[in-house]
């Protein structure tokens, strides 16, 4: 995250593994909690839940499980929070593709990926074939 | 030598019998603190110990083969049904290790330490049998108890004459969605409905995957000539859809249930008046 003004400031930060389906649904509940423990508006709160559910399971889907880091972040007198999913699966070969609206490789709705980019307020993907994938998102309180 | 041993060891619990199993049931009805009365503890444990008894008595002392099969089944009906009564793995394990403690005065006075070895690691072994037996009887009823949930939280109701809806709440997975839409289809056939409302109200956050499943849901009633509407479409979910880019398509969906009850009727009465023979009103 290099991208804002000034350091970035990190707390409550929590981790949890994801290497089930009822992992996924924890993983919305947390981030639910501290999503409302950063007073994002409801609208936010839902945007930032679902992106991390759609994450979640492309990190136990396509990654073959993996886990997940979350805190709340402060930068220059703003709050967020901080979602970030790391697995050592296969990686992704063409992440312009992965990122297309549409496309899947497997038999999701192919919108998962380029869905989260657009709830969240900063994405950051770094993949690579063979290296697993490293997923961020972060939401601001407005 | 070992041979000695075992016959050592069998005498022993054989000539003993009726003191080391009185003994057992009093340390175990004791460690219970009377939550089981004496007859039933006297009735698990006198069979056991004829069981392990016998077990022994066939030179094996591998738990797991074959010398073992009584002990083992009487150990599983234990370990269930202390399971289902809500004592701890430990309880029953300790029950079982109890017997140890009964024979150690007689193995240990007479100095026999290396057959008390060898059969409290048969004592052991099977302690850890009762604790897998106990693992996997709450297991399944973990699971029998998410099932009986699966169908208490999908009712299907019936709204109107033709009209049923579903009121989903909590997350919908795609074992959730087969029982939905099964129960949906199967009420639309039941009540001869032409409408069903699916409400999403109780449902947190709409992903992909739940999209996909309402979808397939909408598809499906439609194969069976009903209209289908989604209601229950919250400012947060509308935004985080839209952002999502999921298209719902020529599919109805509504704000609320009072919305899409309103349509469904209006859809009745048209049709009804189309087809000459007057609406529901």
């Amino acid at each position: 995250m290099t991208s804002g003004v000034g350091p970035v400031e990190e707390s409550a930060a929590e981790e949890a593994p994801i290497v089930a389906n009822a992992d996924v649904v924890k993983a919305r509940q947390m981030v639910r909690a501290l999503a409302q423990q950063a007073r994002l508006s409801l609208v936010d709160q839902t945007k930032l839940v679902t992106a991390a559910s759609e994450l979640a399971r492309n990190t136990l889907t396509y990654g073959g499980g993996g886990h997940m880091r979350m805190s709340i972040v402060s930068r220059g007198g703003k709050t967020g929070v901080r979602v970030a999913f790391r697995d050592e699966g296969p990686g992704i070969p063409d992440l312009d593709l992965a990122l297309t609206d549409g496309w899947s490789s497997g038999r999701g709705m192919g919108l998962g990926l380029s869905g989260a980019r657009r709830l969240a307020d900063e994405f950051e993907l770094v993949s690579e074939p063979g290296k697993g994938t490293h997923v961020v998102v972060v939401k601001w309180a407005r | 030598m070992a041979q000695d041993d075992s016959d050592r060891l069998l005498s022993l619990l054989a000539d003993g019998q009726d003191d080391f199993v009185a003994r057992w049931i009093r340390t175990v009805t004791s460690s219970l603190a009377g939550r089981l009365t004496p007859a039933e503890v006297q009735q698990d444990l006198t069979e056991l110990y004829r069981a392990l008894l016998v077990a022994l008595r066939q030179g094996d002392t591998a738990t797991k083969g074959e010398a073992f099969g009584e002990v083992r089944s009487l150990l599983t009906e234990l370990s269930r049904n202390r399971a289902r009564q809500g004592f701890s793995p430990t309880e029953t394990a300790s029950s079982l290790f109890a017997l140890k403690e009964v024979l150690q005065s007689a193995l240990v006075e007479a100095g026999d330490l290396a057959t008390y070895a060898r059969f409290c690691r048969v004592l052991d072994d099977l302690g850890l049998y009762t604790v897998e037996v106990h693992a996997k009887a709450r297991e399944e009823i973990i699971s029998a108890q998410a099932e009986q949930l699966l169908e208490l939280s999908t009712p299907v109701v019936k709204l109107w004459d033709g009209i049923v809806g579903v009121p989903l709440v909590g997350t919908l997975d795609s074992a959730r969605t087969q029982v939905v839409m099964e129960k949906l289809l199967q009420s639309l056939l039941d009540q001869n409905a032409t409408h069903a409302i699916v409400d999403i109200t109780g449902v947190p956050s709409v992903d992909t995957q739940v999209a996909q499943h309402l979808l397939k849901t909408v598809v499906a009633a439609r194969m069976m000539g009903a209209e289908c509407t989604i209601s229950g479409i919250r400012p947060q979910i509308a935004q985080t859809i839209v952002a999502l880019g999921i298209e719902f398509g020529d599919i109805t969906t509504k704000a609320t249930l009072a919305d899409a009850l309103r349509h469904a009727l209006h859809r009745i009465e048209q049709n009804g008046a189309a087809a000459g023979i007057g609406g529901t009103a």
